[in-house]
């Protein structure tokens, strides 16, 4: 409705539409997400969880962020930190996947009596 | 003290600070600031899921029997609440950039009244966790015996461990933690590897695995770090409210409200990733 509106010089309006179809598809994609627990997939379940969350994300990310019109530095930001994150959590986990089973035998110490 | 602006362009806005060339060059200045921010917010969050993602990976049974005490209603709701939060802001950012001053408000207020349902909720189920000992470390009691009672306040339905049985879930010694030594180290739990007990049980809970204690400090730290963000963007929202009504944004200036709503969305985004991960384990 303000599509002919004067915005600024140096930056993209994104447009109400845009906004609003971005909303949908994020409750959709909750709502999915919620549904999907009731639907037993064994061990695909936290993959479909997080695949989902990623799309949000995506989406949160390239619209209601700007990344998908501002300069692709910023985006060149984001994912870097995104990647060393992965990488901690990857090796962290290779890690802790060798050690973990023989460092206290049995379990982990309990401290609730 | 004179010109501030001496000797540069003479339709230079009252927001451009000095050090700056033009309104566009402040204003990518301040954004990629702002994303630098972003991006150490990131690494923050980044070392909880990996936290969380090691004690999963080592005890996956102690995550599938304790997110049943989470409510995946009020946690999906506050999903749906910031989500509606980010349109606002989002919109907020629209109305900035267009001079739409009476919308900018309305919208600000509107992703402000949503950050307070959205604590409002949180705080409901911080409640109810206090209220049964669903907490971090030597905080938490131990869920069946206790618990079973409680749930008549019926402020929450949560799925109640089958076993009320006094006899330790783990089925390990009846003896006192404190006579097989540091507890855990006796090793007499051979069936207490990965795998064991509720794993991978979905809804019907086993016998309690040891050290659930373990999920409600990751909840607890998480779920907490992302308020403090809530309660902090509120206030840094109030403050664009207030310059708002001052009518201080406008097509040349609105990188204030940008930013704020970069930070509001990073949050919504570690929401996006929070919930599944702690509500919705199946």
């Amino acid at each position: 409705m303000n599509k002919h509106h004067e915005g600024p010089a140096y930056a993209h309006v994104v447009s109400v539409r845009t906004l609003l179809g971005v909303f949908g598809a994020l409750m959709f994609l909750t709502i999915l997400t919620y549904a999907v627990t009731y639907v037993d997939l064994g061990a695909l379940n936290i993959w479909v969880a997080m695949g989902i969350a990623v799309v949000k994300g995506t989406l949160v990310a390239l619209v209601f962020m700007h990344l998908l019109w501002d300069k692709k530095f910023y985006a060149v930001v984001l994912m870097s930190a995104l990647v060393c994150v992965m990488i901690f959590i990857g090796i962290a986990l290779l890690d802790s996947g060798q050690y973990q089973a023989d460092l206290i035998p049995g379990y982990a110490p309990s401290i609730i009596p | 003290m004179s010109t501030p602006h001496e000797g540069r362009d003479e339709h230079a806005d009252p927001h451009l600070q000095h050090h700056f060339e033009s309104m566009a060059q402040q204003y990518d200045s301040g954004k990629f600031g702002m994303w630098l921010f972003l991006v150490t917010e990131v690494l923050l969050f980044g070392g909880l899921f990996c936290a969380y993602a090691v004690y999963r990976a080592n005890h996956p049974e102690i995550f599938a029997y304790a997110h049943q005490f989470l409510d995946k209603t009020l946690g999906g709701l506050n999903t749906l609440v910031l989500i509606v939060s980010s349109l606002t802001m989002a919109m907020a950012v629209r109305c900035a950039q267009l001079g739409q001053q009476r919308r900018l408000k309305q919208m600000l207020a509107a992703t402000l009244l949503c950050a307070c349902v959205f604590l409002a909720v949180k705080g409901v189920e911080y409640q109810h966790k206090w209220k049964h000992g669903l907490l971090w470390g030597t905080r938490y009691v131990a869920q069946g015996e206790t618990a079973a009672p409680a749930d008549a306040a019926g402020v929450v339905t949560t799925p109640e461990p089958a076993a009320a049985v006094p006899v330790p879930a783990d089925g390990g010694t009846t003896l006192p933690h404190a006579a097989t030594g540091p507890a855990g180290l006796a090793g007499d739990h051979p069936q207490d590897g990965h795998g064991a007990a509720a794993h991978g049980g979905h809804g019907s809970a086993g016998p309690a695995p040891r050290n659930v204690q373990l999920f409600f400090g990751i909840y607890f730290v998480m779920t907490g770090l992302h308020g403090i963000h809530v309660l902090a963007g509120m206030i840094a929202i109030g403050w664009l409210l207030r310059r708002a009504s001052a009518g201080e944004f406008g097509p040349q200036y609105f990188a204030p409200v940008d930013f704020v709503g970069l930070y509001w969305h990073l949050v919504d985004l570690i929401w996006i990733f929070l919930f599944p991960l702690l509500y919705l384990i199946h």
